[in-house]
């Protein structure tokens, strides 16, 4: 592998179960954990759906995977930006959303907010400094 | 430039996939180097010879494996999205009892770490999706 570090940025668009790019993108984030980049995930649009709580997916047949996310942190993925206009947009807060955190290795590991909210001008300032952008 | 490509839409259902191939050739006819296509979601049905288009419309599948054979190119299958959808070679065909593989000619199957690889290593990772 290479020892070349970069910014990856994930952006996640679309809700969690019409169709299958938000499970198919959580598992490109799990597995480029193992690769030690400098990692954030993005939710806008729909995309913010996908990390509501209180997900039931039974009826539909499909596997509830937002469990997932709340892992992330133990992947060192602790940098997750949520778009504040797509939340309001959908009459969502931040109360709606799963409770994400991470042990910070640098502080005693204390458990620490992963979700930053931000403007849609800062996620754009955000998506500026990466070097690589995954959409989906 | 070094680029890599990702290509996350099937074939003739998205145009994507058709743009992704486009941008592939134009770089490479203008002197750039693409180091992977890597094909994730839907995207990996592009890699299976066994699609039949009319003749008179373009076989894309097909013009990625004369691309690859040109040019050396590397065109990559994700294995869990490709297993989803039921794109096999002989090894995973014969490790999961299926009867017989589909991959097309220039395509091989592997893991998600080749994607991140390639964003790690390439200038610029061209994402084509929708």
């Amino acid at each position: 592998m290479s020892e070349t570090i970069k910014k990856f940025l994930y952006v996640n668009r679309k809700a969690p179960y019409g169709s299958i790019y938000a499970l198919e993108s959580l598992e490109v984030v799990l597995i480029g954990a193992a690769f030690d980049q400098d990692v954030s995930l993005a939710f806008v649009d729909d995309g913010v759906f996908q990390i509501a709580k209180g997900q039931k997916t039974n009826e539909i047949g499909m596997k509830n995977f937002s469990p997932t996310y709340s892992a992330l942190g133990d992947y060192e993925v602790t940098k997750i930006y949520v778009e504040k206009e797509s939340l309001e947009e959908r009459g969502l807060t931040p109360d709606n959303l799963l409770h994400l955190t991470y042990e910070d290795e640098d502080d005693d590991y204390a458990e620490k907010d992963s979700i930053r909210f931000v403007s849609r001008a800062e996620l754009s300032e955000i998506m500026d400094q990466q070097d690589v952008i995954l959409s989906f | 430039m070094k680029l890599a490509v990702m290509v996350n839409e099937g074939p003739y259902q998205h145009q994507s996939a058709d743009s992704a191939y486009q941008f592939t050739k134009a770089a490479l006819d203008n002197g750039h180097e693409i180091s992977r296509v890597f094909f994730y979601h839907d995207g990996v049905n592009n890699g299976t010879r066994y699609g039949v288009p009319p003749q008179d419309d373009r076989n894309i599948t097909q013009l990625w494996s004369e691309l690859s054979k040109q040019h050396n190119l590397d065109l990559v299958v994700c294995v869990a999205a490709a297993q989803r959808r039921g794109i096999l070679d002989a090894d995973e065909a014969k490790r999961h009892g299926k009867s017989g593989d589909n991959i097309a000619d220039g395509f091989r199957i592997s893991g998600l770490g080749q994607l991140i690889e390639a964003g790690i290593q390439a200038d610029r990772l061209v994402v084509f999706g929708d």
